[in-house]
Order: C-alpha cells, then structure tokens, then sequence
C-alpha cells in the first residue's frame, strides 16, 4: 500500500472544513432559532459564538485543502489524478498554481475556499451587526456545507490515480498558459462567489424580520466589490480570449461566457435599485429578488458550465454533479421563495412618485431593460435545449442572435446611462429638463451629423447596414452621455472653484472626494460608455487572409505587411512555427510582429498566439494559421478591429470608479455640510417636494 | 427654443447638411460584404463551434470545404441569402446556421425576448403611473419606513448620491 501524504492531508483538510462547516450550520440556526442570542452568558449565545469560531476555522481548513493541491502540483505528485490530468514538469510554475483552477475539482476547490474566505471577513465583522451576522453566517454556512459535500463526495481533487505513478502528467491545457489565466478564474469567481454575502444578508434580514434598511447599507460595500471583481473577471476573460483565441474577436456569446454575464446583469441592477429602497424605501421587494436571482444566477451559470447541459467550448467535461446542482438550486429557490411569503408583509412600503418624469422613473426602466437583457441571454443559452425538446431537432443559437436581440437593448441602456443622472428624485420640472438636455442633445446631433458626413452612411453598406445604424448611433449617444457627465462635473467643480478660489483640476478632485459615491457612480457611467465606443468599433472591421512566402507582401487599412522570414524552434514544452512580418504605414516601417503557432508536447495540442499591435484607433491583429501543404507557405490571417483599446480603456475607468465610490467622504464635516451646500448652489434638476 | 427651429436659416442648414448625407446613397451592395456577412451566420460544423469565417483551428478539414462551397452558392444566378442559409441547413443539418432562422418553432426564439420586454415596458409604464396616482392621493413623505433609526441613515444616503 502506497503512501500519499500531501493528498491524504488535503482530504482530510476537507472533510475537517465540511465538519466545521456543517457545526456552524446547525448549532448557529440552533442559537438563533432559540428566542435569545444576547452577548451574554447563554446557552444559545455560547453556541453562537462556537459557530462563528468554527466558521472561521473552515478558512484555515480549506486554506489547508488548497495548500496541498498546489504543493501537491508544483512536487509532480501524479500520484494525485487531477495533478496528471492538469500538468506537467515542464510546465513554468505560475501555471503549476494556476492548475488550482483549471479543471473541475480544482475550480470547485477554489470556490468552496473563497466563500471560506469570505465568510471569515463577515463572522470576523460580526460587530456591526451581531444578530444579522449571524444569520448570514448561517445561511453562508449552509451554503459552505454544499461545495464541500461536493468535495468531498462528487468531485474529490485528491483523488488518487490508480495504477503505478506516471513519469510525467498529460500537461495544462495550452489555451491557460497565458499571464491573464492566472488571474481571471481567481477574479471571476471573487465576483460569483462574492455574491453569497450580500444573498446571505438580504435572505437573514428577510427571516429576522431585520428593521429598515441598514442590512444594504451594511452590504453595500460587498456588493460594490463583488461587482467589481466580476466585472474585472468577465473582461479579463474577454481579453484573454482575443489575444489566444486568435479568432479577432473577444466575445462569442458562448453559454460559459454567458453563464458570467447574467449575474453580472442582475447586480448591476441591484446595484441601482438599492438605491431607491436607501433613500425612498421603495421596492423593497424587488431588491430582495434581485439578489435572489443574482446569487441563483451564479449557481446556474455553474450548472451550466458542469451539466452538459448546453454544448460549449469552454465546459468541463460532462459529469454527474450538475444533479447536485439541480437539487441545491431547487432548495435555494424553495426557502427563498417560502421565506418570502412568510415575511413578505416585513417588506410593504409606500411606492411613490411625484412624477413620471423623475430619477425613480429611470431606475425602473434601468433594471427593466437590464432584465431584459438577462433574460435575452438566458433564453439564447436555453433555447437549444427547448428546441431539442419541442422539436426533436438542435439549433445553434450563437453571435447574430445575441447581437440583434440585445445592440438596441444594449442602446436604450446607454440612453438611459445619459439622462438618468439628469433627472431629479421625485420630480423634474420642464425648464430643469430643458436646461440639462440642450447641451447633450446638440452633442448627440452634431456628432451623428458628423459621422453620417465625414464617415459612414449606413445606406452605402448594404449588407452590413444594420451594424453601421447601430454603430452611429451608438457614438452618437456616447457624445451625448459624456457631455451630460461632463456637464455635471463642471457644474459642481465652478461652484467649488468660486468658494475656494482653487484651480478647476483641483476643484473637480475636491467635488470627487466630496461626494464620493455620486461622482465615483458617474466615472463608472463614463466607463461605461467609453466600452460601448470600443464595442462600437467593431462595426468597421476589416480582415484578410493570404499565403505569404519570403518578400509577399498583404495590404489591409492602410498597413502593408512584408514577410521577411518564418521558421521553427522548439523547447522542453512545445514546438513552435511562426513567421516575422515587417509592418508599415505611409512608407514608414513602424513594427515587426511575430504571429506564431505552438504544439505542445504533454498535451498533444496546438494554440495560436497572435501578434498584435494596438494603438488608440485600432489593433493590427496577425495570427500565424499554419502552412499550406503544397507550397510550405505560411498562412497569414490579418485583423483590423478599430477602437479596441478603449473597451479595456473603459473597463481601468469603471475599475477606478468603482474605488472611488467605495472611498469614504472627505471629512465628516464635509459630508454633513459643504455637499448639501454644494447642493443647494449648484445650479441643475430641481427638486420638487411635496 | 421655437423662435429657434423657426428660422428659416436654421432650416436651409438642416436641409443642406441632408443633402450632403445623402449623396451617394446607392443602396449598393458589395458581394465581399455579403460574403463575410453569411459566413458569420453559419457555424463550421468541424465541433470547434465556432462561427465559419472565424474557425481558426489548424488543418480543420471542414472549414475550408465549407467557405468553398459559400462562394458556388453565391454564384449560383437568382440565389438569396435566405436560399443559401436553407441550402447549408438541408446539407449540414439547421446545427450549422449560428441563429435560428428557419421559421416554425425557431420563430419562438425572436418573438419570446421582444414579447417579453413588451410586456415588461407596459408592466413598468403601469407601475409608474399606480406609483404617481398613490402619490397623488396622499402627500409625499421624506420616508416610508416608520423605523425612527432609519432617517438618520437616509438622510445621510440623501447627501451621498442626491443629484
């Protein structure tokens, strides 16, 4: 009998963390189901302090887990089956880490550790709540129990492999040896996963019947950062995708790349929504299910990826835990739903307007549309499976799908982005409405006059019309939107300057840190809207695929592209060919790129990497597609893709604004008077109150 | 603002600005256009899954074949778009157009998001207009929870995102 320590250890790290977890579980909802869990010296206080302490224990347990599997990875243990599987010796040791995430067990691993980290950050600020802390750590727990159960039951990763120890693994999947997969799983699932707490904290204060709304406000700050890490998890796989996939594109609506997009669209909406219930306490209902959906989202999109249920490239192999998915979204949705109508009376409030021309107004058709599009998504991920199941025959539903039902929905959101912060709460009256809409109006015409004079008229392009349509409008809205942020930038920052006499620079830095939260929203908006011109871009692209021999030369948009040589070299980890193109523009040699084809060695497989030169107007996007048989040319695809720079331009502006709106206001004084008097001064939507 | 529009030169300008705009529009249509555009609605079929004119694995012996056969098509006299895309679907089976184009059932994939977000504007348009009427009866108040706690918090939210 073999001895496998490190995998021994990681198995019991587990089972010791499911332990733990499943005592946090029951005795924390026995402690709360008991009438009292003052601090003091209780029984059931007692019990409740044990399950937070055991709750944060799992954190080390799993940290533990986690431990092993990596060292198990970077010590070759192909002892270990999910180590053979997932690498190799020759494989550099970032991507020996970044194995933690690649496959199955270890991405389940990863979760199951991150919601562990998670709900030691909340049990360890159980201060600013005891109570409703210690429901959410609960239902956390609950939630805990299940990952685990799956670790430790369905998709062990400390599995050991049967038969004699192998000499070397089979390698990682060549399309992951990329910088960027070592950061993108980890950020996304910081985003999916983060999810669990501020659902952990709406279904607690829906159970305690928790008075008013400072659960959001206490949740706030998860949400913001939860968001934030599945914003910067979506595009930084969005970004490795164009630069490995090498197809010049970044998104290809796959079911995986959905499955990430609809919580993504349900938070954004929540994140809006809240807003009303803080400062109206409206639609108390409604967030409530937000953040239901969200969070079922979450776990639905990773049914979706482990199922085979829907076909994706990006899906792990079918297997038998998407039923354990099944059955804990069913009991997910079976106590939100109960815990609903029992309390639903606990979450009656009084929704009112005092016009229909209002901020709240927006904020409705915000989430509407942010809905609708959720559901577009879902419904195009789903629909194959319906139609399987009417018809008797499958369907594709793939790219020109998704771009026709949701650019105009996509549009309406960012008019909405626009003349949202231009409306007042309550009411806005007309000459308010006036006032704040000449300036982007008169942006938004001059800018589609412009284009349709200086650049495209959509009529000339016959089949590709409706794109151009969409695309022009979509600059044109973006000239309108910017300008109305722009406009409420200025606004504020004159009034400041006339107090304090301080240049406008630094006045608009001062207004920021004022007001963190509504200006770091409307840097988030300017994000926004700057990824929808890089979005936008793709309207114009342009692409070209030629045989290029030594001296050949490809003309596409104003580069012409020269062959100078293309070889081959090899090393420990895979084989290589690739080609070295001199590029010019007007005459001038301005770079030389090497596209290349790879074949790896462990895995049998090739990758592309793509040589790309990006400026601020577009990316020269080469791959290397392989040789033509008959004359051992080397195929050379080549991609002009106008404005991408600016969609990972806009997403560093919503990164940035998001911190700030996550920052605190200036000083205390500040928040209690100079913005209310900034406020009162600043000349924009009147107020109307009743 | 209507002495504005109403002035005969602000007129002439948009006038001119349209005429502008519109030289040239031929309503022409580029065959390398249409092309791409129907190679971007059909799937190789080779499993990579990925859209036609985009399939990019090496020596994929389906992609090829298939782009080929998309330029015959295309000069086939009197062929459609929709008669090649039907074509493509009858060889290849309706996996291979990337967006349910058949008609039938396919048709529930369009009509079910438009029917959805129909409903769900005429449902908000409801709810705003039930939410004006509310506030029309009974005078608006700073707060609608009664938790004598929460006014403070809101004031606060108030002057942290007040617009």
């Amino acid at each position: 009998m073999q001895a496998h320590p490190m995998p021994e250890f990681g198995s019991f790290a587990l089972l010791l963390a499911l332990t733990l977890s499943v005592y946090t579980l029951l005795a924390g909802a026995y402690s709360l189901w008991r009438p009292s869990v003052a601090a003091g010296p209780d029984t059931a206080g007692r019990l409740g302090e044990t399950a937070r302490r055991a709750g944060m224990s799992s954190f080390l347990a799993m940290s533990c887990a986690a431990l092993a599997l990596v060292w198990a990875a970077f010590t070759n243990d192909y002892s270990v089956s999910y180590i053979l599987h997932h690498t190799n010796k020759a494989l550099p040791g970032a991507y020996k880490f970044a194995a933690l995430w690649s496959g199955q067990e270890g991405s389940l691993l990863l979760w199951a550790l991150l919601l562990s980290a998670y709900g030691f950050v909340l049990r360890a600020r159980h201060r600013v709540d005891v109570r409703l802390s210690a429901y959410a750590s609960t239902i956390l727990a609950g939630v805990q129990v299940f990952f685990l159960l799956l670790l430790n039951f369905a998709a062990p990763p400390f599995a050991i492999q049967p038969g004699p120890r192998a000499l070397d693994g089979f390698g990682l999947n060549p399309l992951l040896q990329y910088p960027e997969m070592v950061m993108h799983p980890p950020m996304l699932y910081l985003g999916y996963v983060g999810f669990s707490v501020p659902f952990a904290f709406a279904l607690g204060a829906l159970m305690m019947r928790y008075p008013g709304e400072k659960w959001i406000h206490i949740t706030r700050r998860w949400t913001m950062v939860t968001w934030l890490f599945l914003t910067v998890g979506i595009f930084l796989g969005a970004h490795w995708a164009y630069s490995v996939l090498g197809w010049g594109g970044y998104w290809g609506w796959d079911p995986v790349e959905n499955a990430s997009l609809m919580p993504w669209l349900t938070g954004t909406a929540f994140l809006h929504s809240v807003m009303m219930q803080e400062k109206r306490g409206m639609m108390k209902s409604w967030n409530v299910w937000l953040i239901f959906s969200t969070f079922m989202l979450t776990i639905l999109g990773t049914l979706l990826t482990r199922s085979g249920i829907v076909s994706s490239v990006h899906a792990f192999a079918q297997s038998s835990i998407g039923d354990w998915f099944y059955g804990f979204l069913i009991i997910v949705f079976g106590i939100c739903l109960f815990t609903f109508f029992k309390q639903r009376d606990h979450l009656k409030s009084e929704n009112k307007l005092g016009s229909l021309v209002s901020r709240e107004s927006s904020f409705l058709f915000n989430n509407l549309v942010l809905l609708a599009a959720c559901f577009t998504v879902l419904w195009g991920t789903l629909f194959p499976v319906l139609s399987e199941y009417v018809t008797g025959s499958k369907v594709t539903v793939g790219a020109p799908f998704y771009n026709r039902v949701n650019i105009p929905v996509g549009l309406f959101l960012l008019f909405l982005t626009g003349i949202g912060p231009l409306l007042a709460w309550r009411s806005t009256s007309i000459r308010s409405i006036r006032k704040n809409f000449v300036l982007p109006s008169i942006a938004f015409f001059t800018m589609l006059i412009a284009l349709l004079v200086f650049v495209d008229r959509p009529w000339n392009d016959g089949d590709d019309m409706q794109s151009m349509i969409f695309s022009l409008m979509t600059f044109s809205l973006a000239a309108g939107v910017i300008t109305a942020i722009s406009a409420e930038f200025l606004r504020g920052a004159n009034v400041l300057r006339t107090q304090t006499g301080k240049s406008l620079a630094a006045s608009i830095v001062l207004l920021i840190r004022r007001n963190t939260r509504r200006y770091g929203g409307y840097i988030v908006h300017f994000g926004i809207v700057v990824m929808f011109i890089g979005i936008a871009g793709g309207a114009f692209n342009q692409q070209k695929e030629q045989e290029m021999g030594y001296g050949d030369t490809l003309t596409i948009g104003g580069y012409r592209l020269v062959c100078q040589s293309f070889t081959q070299d090899s090393n420990a980890n895979f084989d290589t060919e690739y080609a070295l193109l001199d590029v010019y523009k007007g005459g001038k040699k301005i770079t030389q790129l090497t596209p290349e084809k790879r074949f790896y060695h462990a895995s049998e497989t090739y990758a592309t990497m793509v040589a790309d030169r990006t400026t601020l107007q577009n990316d020269l996007y080469v791959i290397y597609e392989g040789k033509n048989p008959d004359t051992e040319k080397p195929i050379i695809k080549v991609f002009i893709n106008p404005l991408i720079v600016w969609i990972w331009i806009g997403v560093a502006i919503v990164v940035f604004g998001t911190f700030v709106a996550l920052v605190p206001n200036l000083t205390k004084a500040a928040m209690t008077s100079a913005p209310a008097r900034i406020e009162r001064e600043v000349p924009e939507a009147e107020v109307h109150h009743a | 603002m209507r002495k504005l529009f109403g002035s005969r030169l602000l007129q002439v300008a948009v006038l001119t600005c349209l005429m502008v705009i519109m030289l040239g529009a031929s309503g022409a249509t580029d065959p390398a256009a249409r092309f791409n555009k129907l190679g971007h609605e059909m799937i190789c079929t080779c499993s990579c899954g990925q859209i036609l004119m985009e399939c990019n694995h090496v020596g994929c012996p389906v992609s090829g074949p298939m782009i080929e056969e998309l330029r015959n098509q295309m000069l086939v006299s009197g062929s459609t778009n929709t008669s090649i895309l039907n074509w493509f679907a009858a060889k290849y089976g309706a996996t291979v157009l990337a967006s349910p184009i058949r008609g039938g059932f396919d048709n529930v994939a369009w009509i079910a998001p438009l029917l959805v977000f129909f409903l769900a504007t005429i449902g908000t348009a409801v709810v705003v207009r039930v939410w004006k009427m509310r506030s029309t009866s009974t005078p608006l108040t700073a707060s609608a929870s009664s938790h004598p706690a929460d006014q403070a918090l809101r004031d606060r939210i108030r002057r942290e995102t007040e617009y």
